[in-house]
């Protein structure tokens, strides 16, 4: 899969926009038809160019959510505020509208279903995003490789893909999934509000024992803390793949 | 600001994959100024118009600086002492 990439330059593809829904309170999901799409990995992004009138460019780079799925992609855009690329993503672009995308990127945070052993994903915030592709690959491909996933996030609300979460946790085989609120619980949750910590990580994570491929993204600060936390649990430091993005916006 | 912002390596893939024929954030190299060995996704990027610059996320030493202008890419890699690449 994407094999045709691997050598000679990404090409620029001009997507088009055939659907946009809510994904939480601030993300959208921008559904993208790319003609000549080769298709995606679980866990690449693409960089996106926004073109103004007088020329200036920005361009920023935007997980892949879904499993690959002939020419079509799905981009998750959480909006930062202030931000110069996803107000415009999220709220202004609409279905009809063309977007130039590049890709498909990356080939270290991947994760391939041929692969068996145990996986650990761990989220914070927008980062779950490409943890998404890689439970929706587990699914398509009828993986049975077992999964486990924290996911740190604001408030109920602020839950990306709560629906499917909710779904997959009962009927994916060997998913499992546990969530960590730092600023708003559900009702009758058992535990107070707090960020992803030693205590947190030791008891929904596989066994350190188990040697899981272990795929951690969210913003800077949480991606040290949660993968310090990994190695204290015992984890081997080669086995952590880390994707960071800073508070201005950037990968998801 | 006490710390700059930065993305990782997975953030340069892209401006990388314009000069280089295959991918790099999977690519090991090896900082001249600590030693340490990784792939170029685990270091840290900071991303400047007109140019990106890959540094080592032990020692924070440059690694890779790439600036595009017209027609042209400038590619410093003198901090590193190799980088394997993959070539499938």
């Amino acid at each position: 899969m994407a094999r045709t990439t691997l050598l000679g330059r990404v090409a620029w593809y001009v997507a088009a926009v055939i659907e946009r829904r809510d994904e939480s309170e601030t993300a959208r999901t921008l559904v993208l038809k790319v003609p000549q799409w080769p298709g995606h990995n679980a866990g690449q992004h693409v960089d996106v160019r926004l073109t103004a009138a007088d020329g200036y460019t920005a361009v920023r780079s935007y997980s892949i959510a879904n499993a690959t799925q002939g020419d079509l992609l799905e981009l998750t855009v959480e909006q930062v505020p202030d931000g110069e690329v996803s107000p415009y993503l999220a709220r202004t672009l609409s279905p009809g509208d063309p977007l130039e995308i590049r890709g498909p990127l990356g080939g270290w945070f991947v994760w391939h279903p041929v692969a068996l052993e145990p996986v650990q994903l761990v989220a914070g915030g927008s980062g779950i995003v490409p943890l998404m592709a890689m439970i929706r690959t587990r699914a398509q491909a009828h993986s049975r490789a077992p999964f486990r996933l924290i996911y740190s996030v604001r408030s109920p609300g602020a839950t990306m893909y709560a629906g499917e979460l909710r779904r997959r946790a009962l009927e994916d085989d060997g998913l499992a999934i546990a969530y960590v609120y730092t600023r708003a619980t559900p009702p009758d949750w058992p535990r107070p509000t707090q960020r992803i910590n030693a205590t947190t990580i030791a008891e929904s994570v596989f066994p350190a024992g188990q040697n899981p491929a272990c795929f951690v993204c969210g913003p800077t600060a949480f991606v040290e803390a949660a993968s310090g936390f990994l190695k204290e649990a015992g984890y081997n430091p080669t086995r952590i793949k880390t994707e960071r993005f800073g508070p201005s916006g950037g990968t998801s | 600001m006490s710390t700059p912002t930065f993305f990782d390596g997975n953030a340069a893939a892209g401006e990388l994959r314009d000069v280089f024929a295959t991918d790099t954030t999977n690519a090991a190299g090896q900082c001249v100024a600590c030693g340490a060995i990784a792939p170029l996704a685990q270091g840290h990027v900071y991303a400047f118009e007109p140019g990106i610059i890959v540094r080592c996320a032990i020692c924070e030493h440059p690694l890779v600086r790439l600036v595009k202008g017209a027609g042209h890419a400038w590619l410093d890699m003198r901090g590193l002492v190799y980088l394997r690449l993959e070539i499938p």
